[in-house]
């Protein structure tokens, strides 16, 4: 199918991501001191492709028009199952792979059956239940730790034939396996249609209980799956709250760079995985520009805040001041 | 319904009555297991403790009053720290270095206020983005260390010293900032522009308040208190240290939220954040007397608070 | 009407209060296949209360339904979907971020593999956007991206795409042009020929006219009567719906005075294509009417005089001297005096869960507070005088305003803005949706204004208030006045005759628009 205009109408928020990224890594590896090599794409991939994990995880609950404030504690809780969970033989790493992918699962479920059933605002609802899936982490790490299956982290870690970073073809996997059926799915539809518009979705007779519920299910999906990754790429498990927090705001940082309506309705988990990669270049780019690592986090949030803040320019062309209300 | 009820009945606030009644249950369930619970001693200590997160939740009240969140509060307290014990060492002394911490959380509570009130960007990402610039200014300031400087005796003695029948100084000054609150909130025009914002701001705008100024105004007292709070904390540990702020974002919503505020906005009283913040300070303080692991902690402390807005925090279905 | 023939759908006794306020009583209807059945009555009347419990958004309290002899229950809009009944809702029900096609077959796509078919989607919604008559909507545009009138048909072709048996249209021609109702009239012929059951909901006689079988009148929740289309002349209908003879709802027009001051003057006002070289002349002591069909541009006009609209060209002058509005809140200060009664009392013009009197002492907190601090026993005083002056039924000031009556809320916008004392006021359709009394009193009031010197700028659908309360009436069409009328110049022939803008020159425009007539 020839891409038309209103293709690019709907990909818009994902296209600008796309070359905001490509952009970005391309001044990067310019300025690398080695240059576009296999090991300096594999580091990359793999430092991006938790955000970005835990970035599509986030957009699910954001297109509802809600709020996944746990996604970064279920990426912590997963990880510390991981590390004891996925070891030994190759049937006994199945079996922990798919029992770490149910508590993700089960996570989100419960978050979904709390806002759906429980009517309360998902902030508050995710907020107290990122603070039992810590704990629920915590009591299994209290101490960093643990181990992992080395074969399989290495091979999602690793490089592919021609050099392609593994941890890409995980994303690329995730994105086609669930991601892409999700999106065309009625209830991944309906989910959009939660967020366009409650009311409209209700009297349409769309089926907003069961969207809300697979959306926070899955994103709890996602999140385990980022947890299994950071598992492969440390070796171990622990129970930060500081790496929940941190990739909880980022989350919420990518999905909105990836082009994402935090008022929900529109966007997609794709422009999150280019806002994570986004995001996560320019912490590079810094290194590459010789930044004093302390310059880091600074510019991180001027950028970041230069990015929301372009936001802005819609109100040069509005023409009635009610709309800002809307 | 609702009209039939007599005036006196409607003032009377079913959350904040569970989040007194919960208080008074936690009391009791601890004095089972020690005597020392329903000491004053001990509660004293506790009101002391609950007064920084108190002055943290007040502004976050007045924020989630309007409809939108401050997320920038973690590092706004951390700056507030970090600059009112610079400040000490530069040498502006006992009496400047509690102003120049509170400006300083003014300031960036101001330009959250400009994000949100003149550029229109959703508070949750803007404060988001206020919040990773703090923090990078701070660590530019300090290369990512704890800073050595020290805080005043001042300081010092507000936030761990006790006067007056040995009520603590930090409560105190809890005592004053919450009576200016809720003398602002009920009884100024100020007050009545966050209530109205918050319940439609489309409303508020065409009965021809300045809705702009209200929320700049609102966002730049929450950068105050939450940096007011950072001066504190830093009193009372003597200095400042990165991420000091952090454990008092969460802590701080959930006390303005169990104390019947609705997270969206436009509706709570400031009796109920109090409540709130008591609630929150004596759960964790049990929790950590009774010498339950952190992870337990953290769990019962989830639970409880879903099962609080279960309770009484749940929203109507729409269109039924 | 055919009673040999049992009816598709047939609804008994039902029932239906919201809080104190009963919406339907006791009410009934019956649709027959082939047959389009109109329902009629004033607003607030219950006809959005009855088509939403037969399309299954609201559960009645009392009374039962039945489809083709077989009782019925709709807990949800899918159940009564599924059921064969669609329903074209007047609040528009489309999700402006998805596409049209998207839109269309929200609830049942076509699937492949379990996923969405897309490009059958795209084959279903072409169909059924021809069917309803708008092939030239693109399937793939997204909802938001599109006009008012577009969406609507949008609406009409995600309905015909049910395939139902039974049809529900709700004002649905409100928004559209002329020549988009021509088209809607031969789709819905053509559906009752195919044996649909329609049922139409409109304030137009005319439409009634031309498309009827059968009519029902409702009237404060009641069924009033049914009969068949034809039989009674439109008097003897409107007769049905108000209860009474309408004319005497008017005060009477005061004299008119030696030469008005002009309070408010309007030269070239023009506005993004939607208002077009507006000039107007608003005397003290004057109430003005803004006649046309919806959406000509009435509600922008008065919404650029509150100082809303950017980028406003022409001149505004109070007492003479031009005047920069540039929000709410200069319009509203003491040397200008502008207020505005907003379309929708409940997200523009009250917050709804504050209590009547911060409701009502809110656009008028300047005058009792002093260094931002209210005083509040004058407040109390003067909203005490304000409730009184007013008749506002509430038990007392602290309740919220949502527990007040659509009249008593409406009241309450007016009220909340007599405090401030303006000298102009804009009132935007303030009677929609109020009960026949509480109207009386808005038009006693309204006049009473206009003797106590200020100037009255009103906007209302319904042409007997412009009739009888307006001592001009301004039409609009496309953003421009096509035509000032005064005094016995305003009448419902003139009135209509201008709002579809006959003496236009615009020869297609003009032939579309007596199609409808």
């Amino acid at each position: 199918m020839i891409p038309t205009r209103h293709f690019f109408a709907e990909h818009k928020g994902t296209i600008v991501a796309l070359i905001t990224a490509i952009v970005f890594f391309a001044i990067y590896v310019l300025n690398h001191p080695v240059g576009l090599t296999a090991g300096v794409a594999t580091t990359a991939a793999n430092k991006g492709v938790l955000l970005a994990l835990v970035a599509m995880a986030q957009t699910l609950p954001v297109l509802t028009a809600g709020l996944d404030l746990s996604v970064g504690m279920v990426f912590v809780l997963s990880n510390c199952l991981a590390s004891a969970l996925v070891v030994g033989s190759p049937l006994e790493t199945a079996a922990g792979l798919v029992a770490v992918l149910f508590a993700g699962i089960f996570c989100g479920l419960l978050n979904g059956i709390i806002i759906v059933y429980g009517r309360l605002q998902p902030i508050i609802t995710t907020l107290a239940t990122g603070a039992i899936y810590y704990g629920l982490a915590l009591s299994l790490r209290p101490v960093p730790g643990g181990d992992v299956n080395p074969a399989v982290a290495d091979a999602l870690t690793g490089q592919l034939p021609f050099g392609i970073p593994a941890s890409l073809a995980v994303i690329i996997a995730v994105v086609v396996l669930i991601w892409l059926p999700y999106r065309r799915s009625v209830l991944g539809r309906a989910a959009y249609a939660v967020g366009s518009s409650e009311t409209a979705a209700f009297m349409s007779g769309v089926p907003i209980n069961r969207a809300k519920l697979l959306a926070y299910a899955l994103s709890g999906l996602l999140a385990a799956i980022a947890g299994l990754m950071l598992t492969f790429i440390t070796y171990s498990g622990e129970a930060s709250a500081a790496i929940g927090g941190t990739y909880t705001l980022n989350s919420i940082a990518a999905v909105v760079i990836g082009g994402t309506s935090l008022f929900g309705g529109s966007g997609s988990a794709v422009g999150s995985i280019f806002g994570a990669f986004v995001l996560r270049t320019i912490g590079d780019l810094l290194f590459v520009f010789d930044l004093e690592p302390f310059w880091q986090p600074l510019v991180q949030g001027v950028i970041l805040l230069a990015a929301v803040s372009l936001g802005a320019f819609r109100l040069l062309r509005m023409r009635n001041r009610l709309e800002v209300f809307s | 319904m609702i009209a039939k009820m007599p005036a006196i009945a409607r003032r009377f606030d079913p959350a904040v009555a569970a989040a007194f009644g919960c208080i008074i249950a936690l009391l009791l369930l601890g004095s089972l297991y020690s005597r020392s619970f329903l000491s004053p001693e001990y509660l004293l200590q506790q009101l002391q403790v609950a007064s920084f997160l108190g002055l943290v939740a007040t502004g976050m009240m007045i924020v989630i009053l309007l409809g939108h969140i401050d997320l920038s509060v973690p590092w706004v307290i951390t700056a507030g720290a970090m600059m009112s014990t610079a400040a000490a060492e530069w040498g502006y002394g006992e009496i400047l270095a509690i102003p120049f911490g509170i400006l300083c959380g003014a300031a960036f509570g101001l330009i959250n206020g400009v994000g949100v009130a003149y550029l229109r960007i959703p508070s949750m990402i803007f404060t988001l983005g206020i919040n990773a610039v703090a923090q990078g200014l701070m660590v530019l300031r300090t290369g990512g260390f704890a800073p050595q400087d020290h805080a005043t005796q001042f300081m010092h003695f507000i936030a761990t010293g006790r006067s007056l029948f040995g009520i603590p100084n930090a409560l105190l000054v809890w005592l004053a900032v919450g009576a200016a609150a809720v003398f602002l909130l009920s009884r100024t025009s100020f007050g009545r522009s966050v209530y109205a914002i918050g319940n439609s701001e489309l409303a508020a705008y065409l009965s021809g308040a300045d809705t702009r100024r209200t929320l700049l105004l609102a966002f730049t007292l929450c950068g105050a208190l939450a940096g007011f709070a950072g001066v504190l904390l830093a009193g009372y540990s003597a200095k400042a240290y990165q991420a000091m702020g952090d454990p008092y974002l969460l802590p701080a919503i959930a006390a303005v939220v169990l104390g019947g505020t609705n997270i969206l906005g436009g509706r709570g009283t400031y009796l109920g954040t109090v409540a709130g913040v008591v609630l929150i300070t004596l759960l964790q303080s049990i929790l950590s007397v009774m010498q339950i692991p952190e992870s337990g902690r953290q769990i019962i402390y989830g639970i409880v608070i879903i099962a609080m807005l279960l309770l009484y925090g749940r929203q109507r279905i729409p269109g039924k | 009407m055919d009673t040999a023939v049992a009816p598709l759908f047939r609804m008994q006794g039902i029932s239906k209060r919201y809080g104190g306020v009963k919406a339907l009583d006791d009410a009934r209807l019956e649709c027959h296949r082939g047959r389009i059945h109109a329902v009629l009555g004033e607003n607030g009347a219950g006809k959005s209360t009855l088509i939403k419990i037969m399309s299954g958004v609201v559960l009645p309290d009392s009374g039962t339904m039945e489809i083709d002899g077989t009782p019925a229950v709709f807990r949800t809009p899918a159940d009564a979907t599924k059921a064969g009944i669609a329903c074209i809702y007047q609040e528009l029900s489309l999700l402006p971020d998805l596409t049209v096609a998207d839109n269309i077959s929200i609830i049942n796509p076509p699937k492949k593999f379990g996923l969405i078919d897309h490009q059958r989607q795209r084959r279903i919604a072409e169909k059924a956007l021809a069917r309803a008559g708008a092939s030239d909507i693109h399937p793939l545009a997204r909802v938001k991206d599109l006009p008012l009138s577009r969406r609507q048909m949008i609406e009409i072709a995600k309905a015909l795409a049910r395939d139902p048996r039974i049809l529900i249209l709700d004002e649905a021609t409100s928004a559209l042009t002329a020549g988009d109702v021509a088209t809607v009239f031969t789709v819905l012929r053509q559906l009752r020929a195919d044996g649909l059951a329609i049922v139409y909901i409109s304030h137009r006689m005319h439409e009634i006219a031309q498309l009827a079988n059968d009519c029902t009148v409702y009237r404060n929740g009641r069924h009033v009567g049914t009969f068949e289309a034809g039989t009674k002349s439109d008097e003897a209908i409107v007769e049905m719906m108000i209860g009474r003879e309408y004319k005497s709802v008017f005060p009477p027009r005061t004299a008119t005075k030696a030469p008005l001051k002009t309070v408010l003057g309007v030269r070239n006002l023009s506005w993004a294509n939607r208002l077009r070289d507006i000039n107007l002349e608003l005397g003290q002591g004057e109430i003005v009417g803004l006649g046309g069909l919806d959406g000509q541009g009435q509600r922008e006009l008065l919404l650029a005089l509150f100082g809303v609209l950017v980028g406003v060209s022409g001149t505004i002058e109070i007492d003479g001297k031009p005047t920069t509005l540039k929000s709410p809140r200069s319009a509203k200060s003491a040397r200008v005096g502008i207020a505005l009664i907003p379309e929708d009392r409940k997200t523009e013009g009250l917050m709804l869960p504050m209590s009547v009197r911060d409701n009502l002492s809110f656009a008028a907190l300047d005058h009792f507070t002093r260094f931002g601090i209210v005083d509040q026993g004058k407040e109390r005083r003067l909203v005490g005088d304000m409730i009184k002056l007013l008749q506002i039924k509430a038990p007392d000031t602290g309740v919220p305003a949502n527990a007040l009556s659509g009249g008593n809320q409406q009241k309450l916008i007016i009220a909340k803005w007599l405090m401030n004392g303006p000298r102009i006021m804009l009132l935007n359709d303030p009677t929609r949706g109020i009960d026949v009394g509480t109207k009386q009193e808005l038009y006693q009031l309204m006049r009473g204004l206009a003797d106590q010197g200020a100037a009255l700028l009103f906007y209302s659908t319904d042409y007997d208030e412009l009739i009888g309360l307006c001592d001009r009436v301004a039409v609009m069409y496309d953003g421009r006045f096509t035509r000032i009328l005064e005094g016995a110049q305003i009448n419902e022939k003139s009135l209509l005759a201008s709002a579809l803008n006959l003496e236009s020159t615009d020869g297609a425009r003009a032939e579309a628009a007596a199609l409808l007539v």
